[in-house]
């Protein structure tokens, strides 16, 4: 057991964690933030993907102790003052979800890349989500979505 | 009408998904719950000697082991084949089939749990291909005792019409080309979850990942014995379903048992590798296609072989075995037709229903054949295909009501869109197109539990607070029926969608609902609603039109007043409901939906009747690299006549995931077994398409207005994946001069088939 500091959106706690535990484990079943999903628990689906220090991740195959006085940011940290997210917007919006499972890890996938790609193309959308499986919209609708998102950033 | 109807609908529940808040099975917590450990079986085909589970019982929280001998009744969802058991009884029938459970205070030690149950096995002869399961095996290898002949054949469905078989021998022209397809699964991204809590009062309730609660209710019932009024399942929010949460499951009766056992809340949610081994998926299948056409490209015959292989247990797969062959009898007027469906088990995961049920794969078989005639006779594949549809309001030779139907304009738009006249046949080598098109059931007329109830019924409440509340056993599972719920009612009254909520998808308190699979929600539910809330607005028009003098066939509904066009009533919508509760109070409307009688008198004149047909033309361009044998989709035109898009947003994402599923299974998915053992578990090994597989799509959605749908509406949910597959393997023979009859095509396929240097 190790002693871990997590600042997670904006709210530091401290935890004693095992070697073993992931970060999903932590969010999930220790912290209830449930937003956060296990799709695989094998680093394969994209769903779980939060950010540590800024930079998406996926938490099913992060260990927790590895993010001892870091920033983790999950999908309930997105949007500020019940606004939602340019990105989660469109998703609602555009049709950019059905089933909805897979669409935080969508969301914590494209917002950071947004910001950091505000001009991106299609093909840069693309490339961005592959590791973010989806089995209901066949992408096209969550590409498009992304797409209006980083147009209403840059208009916002 | 129109205001709500036909406009493309966000999802109600969509702000809840972008911001993690919907609920889904495993995201339910309960205090002092229990978690689920399950020991499966290591063999294909062994008999259970002895079980020792007094290890596993003294391990440090782990609060009671249960096995097969617990819940020993057999289900089925299908009352006709119950061939399962909750946990293996006497034998095991597949590598990974659950034999013991344990229940353990956290998630690790019910996992320890589960290692430690020792289980000692008598191998018997494996059945892994259909092959070896169509021969004559001792008795007592059988992998079930109930099939016949010393034989593994759980079903044999056949029919047949005006001698197809003598049909094909006097045609001018005709076709018999074998084909194989591997088995695919589901793979929706949220893993099967099961709550079950025991009440004080000896009732269970049980919230589930599940497409049908109903069944569930039903099967729980009789395997734990536990009156029906005792129970209630609930479906939360769904990650996705496709035909493989419509069984009810091992693990949601073996949750239930250990909440009984334990008194506890028990939850179970299934690994990824534990999600790929319980599938329900398509049956891996072999097929011999005949089809005969005259000179003219007519087509005079067609008769077909099919072998499914079920795996271990019956699942759907008998309604699977007619859907594979009285779903071809459109959308072509085919006078000359039969089939034969053997399904037989094999010692496997059990395969069941998965979207496009049982009709996927043979309508690429007969869409490619189709293609083959149509250069035999020399005639372009969409004219061939034009002259030969069936038109509307008319039957098929096995008696199946087609009434709206609008294929024509399907076809003739994807073909216009593509530039196929310009294209077809002109593309650079490598480089091509392919046409197919498609129709399918729009829920089936006749249930599988026999009785004389509706197939649904919908209520719909009006209280004081002027709000309704749909109450649905519909189960939403991303396919957004909770918003047509919600679109039907805000359109009918004239009120805002903010104003109507939904209780959906809880056998407590929903009224009974077939449930989300064989694409009957819209179409069913849909006319139940548009009942239930017609019957709302006629009670506040009536005491409306009592109070304030005006005759209530005058008074309209719409912006959330209730008013006459002369200006003499204008009410708001609270005023009118006010009004609508004096004396009485809150009060329920309810609608159902009972599909009119149709069919034959002939032995399986059941199967595949609608009460409506949705129709498709896809096609599809590729480019295949005859180096790497890599074949690229570069992009499908699609047009699906869906009758009427209550919300095209959804219609659209129906057949944009339609044409990402039927591409998995053309190129890529595959479940791959050595020995009975299932190889590629996982989304690495098994590989559906991600973003960068994505072709560019062009949707068109194709409005025939149904006379019985609901606004006109028909599916949209199943139907268009058919023409995909076969869209891209017609595609390729464009491209490269080879016809692929065995899929998923990889690229050491293509290779070989470029390398015998094309044929035909
Ligand atoms: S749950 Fe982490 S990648 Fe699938
Ligand atoms: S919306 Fe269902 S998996 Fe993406």
């Amino acid at each position: 057991m190790q002693k871990v500091k997590l600042h997670i959106n904006g709210f530091t706690r401290t935890l004693l964690v095992n070697a073993h535990e992931t970060l999903l484990d932590t969010l999930r079943e220790r912290l209830n933030l449930t937003g956060t999903k296990r799709g695989c628990d094998q680093g394969s689906c994209g769903s779980c993907t939060v950010l540590l220090d800024g930079t998406p991740v996926l938490s099913c195959i992060t260990p927790t102790i590895r993010c001892d006085g870091r920033k983790i940011l999950t999908i309930e940290g997105i949007g500020v003052n019940g606004h939602l997210h340019p990105v989660q917007e469109r998703l609602a919006s555009d049709g950019g979800l059905q089933c909805g499972f897979c669409t935080p890890g969508v969301v914590m996938t494209a917002v950071p890349f947004l910001q950091e790609n505000p001009d991106a193309t299609d093909d840069d959308i693309k490339e961005a989500l592959s590791g973010n499986l989806c089995r209901c919209t066949g992408y096209k609708k969550i590409i498009e979505a992304v797409r209006h998102a980083a147009e209403d950033l840059r208009h916002g | 009408m129109g205001r709500v109807i036909g406009k493309p609908t966000p999802l109600i529940d969509a702000v809840q998904k972008v911001t993690g808040k919907a609920m889904y099975t495993d995201d339910f917590k309960f205090p002092n719950m229990v978690y689920v450990g399950l020991h499966r079986s290591p063999h294909a085909h062994a008999k259970i000697m002895s079980i020792d589970t007094s290890v596993a019982a003294a391990h440090p929280g782990i609060k009671a082991v249960i096995t097969g001998k617990d819940i020993p009744i057999a289900f089925g969802v299908l009352p006709i084949s119950p061939d399962e058991t909750a946990m293996a009884v006497d034998k095991v029938r597949y590598v990974g089939e659950i034999v013991a459970a344990v229940a353990g205070e956290t998630p690790e030690a019910a996992r320890a749990g589960a290692d430690l149950i020792r289980v000692s096995y008598k191998p018997i002869k494996n059945f892994i291909t259909p092959d070896e399961s169509l021969v004559e095996c001792s008795e007592d290898e059988k992998i079930h005792q109930h099939t016949k002949n010393s034989k593994n054949i759980h079903k044999i469905a056949d029919l047949s019409f005006n001698d197809p078989k003598d049909g094909i021998a006097s045609s001018s022209f005709t076709r018999s080309v074998d084909f194989k397809f591997a088995g695919v699964t589901h793979a929706f991204t949220e893993p099967h979850s099961t709550i079950a809590v025991w009440n004080g009062d000896e009732s269970l309730l049980v919230i589930t990942a599940t497409q049908v609660p109903h069944y569930l209710h039903r099967t729980l019932s009789k395997v734990l014995d536990i009156p029906l009024h005792k129970i209630q399942v609930k479906k939360p929010a769904l990650g996705g379903g496709f035909g493989g949460k419509s069984d009810p499951f091992p693990h949601e009766m073996i949750a239930s048992k250990l909440a009984i056992l334990t008194n506890r809340p028990v939850k179970c949610t299934l690994t990824r590798e534990e999600v790929f081994l319980t599938n329900h998926g398509r049956h891996p299948t072999e097929m011999t296609m005949s089809v005969g056409c005259d000179v003219a490209g007519k087509i005079t015959a067609l008769d077909t072989d099919i072998v499914i292989d079920g795996g271990a247990y019956g699942s759907f797969g008998v309604v699977t075995s007619y859907y594979n062959g009285v779903l071809l009898q459109g959308p072509y007027k085919i006078d000359r037709f039969g089939f034969i469906t053997r399904r037989v088990y094999t010692n496997k995961p059990q395969s069941g229903a998965m979207r496009g049920h049982g009709a996927v794969n043979p309508r690429y078989a007969v869409e490619v054949v189709l293609d083959m005639l149509a250069h035999d006779v020399g005639m372009d594949p969409c004219d061939f295909r034009q002259q030969n549809f069936l038109s509307e309001n008319t039957k098929t030779v096995g008696e199946l009501r087609i009434t709206s139907n609008g294929i024509r304009e399907c076809l003739e738009t994807v073909r216009r869109k593509s530039g196929w006249d310009d294209r077809y046949g002109k593309l650079p080598n490598g480089h091509g197109l392919g046409v197919a098109c498609g129709f399918f059931i729009s829920g089936s007329a006749l249930p599988i539990i026999w009785n004389r109830y509706p197939q649904t019924v919908v209520h719909a409440k009006l209280d004081f607070d002027g709000r309704i509340v749909m109450f649905s056993g519909a189960s939403d599972i991303g396919q957004g029926s909770d918003t047509m719920l919600v679109q039907i009612a805000a359109e009918e009254l004239g009120i805002s969608m903010s104003r109507v909520q939904v209780e959906v998808a809880d056998t407590k308190l929903t009224p009974v609902d077939l449930g989300s699979y064989s694409s009957r929600v819209t179409f069913m539910v849909g006319n139940a609603a548009k009942q239930a809330v017609d019957k709302i607005r006629h009670q506040i028009a009536a005491s409306v039109g009592n109070e304030k003098s005006v005759p209530r066939e005058a008074i309209q509904f719409a912006d959330e007043r209730v008013f006459t066009d002369d200006g003499k009533l204008n009410l708001t919508w609270d005023e009118a409901v006010d009004i609508a509760m004096a004396g009485r109070g809150a009060f329920v409307e309810s609608g159902f939906y009972i599909s009119p009688k149709l069919g034959g008198k002939f032995k399986g004149s059941g199967a595949g009747l609608s009460p409506a047909y949705s129709f498709g033309a896809f096609i599809a361009e590729v480019k295949v690299d005859p180096m790497t044998g890599q074949v690229s989709v570069i992009k499908v035109w699609s047009a699906h006549d869906c009758g009427k898009a209550l919300n095209p947003l959804s219609v659209e994402g129906q057949i944009e995931g339609s044409i990402h599923m039927g591409l998995g299974q053309v190129v890529s998915e595959d479940m791959r077994y050595h020995n009975g053992r299932l190889l590629n578990a996982n989304f690495w090994d098994y590989r559906i398409p991600m973003t960068l597989d994505t072709p560019e799509m062009d949707v068109t959605i194709i409005e025939s207005n149904d006379g019985e749908g609901p606004y006109g509406a028909k599916e949209a949910g199943e139907g268009p994946i058919h023409p995909v597959l076969p869209a891209i393997g017609n595609a390729i023979y464009d491209a490269v001069g080879i016809r692929m009859t065995e899929l998923p095509i990889t690229p050491d396929k293509v290779l070989t088939e470029l390398r015998k240097g094309g044929q035909q």
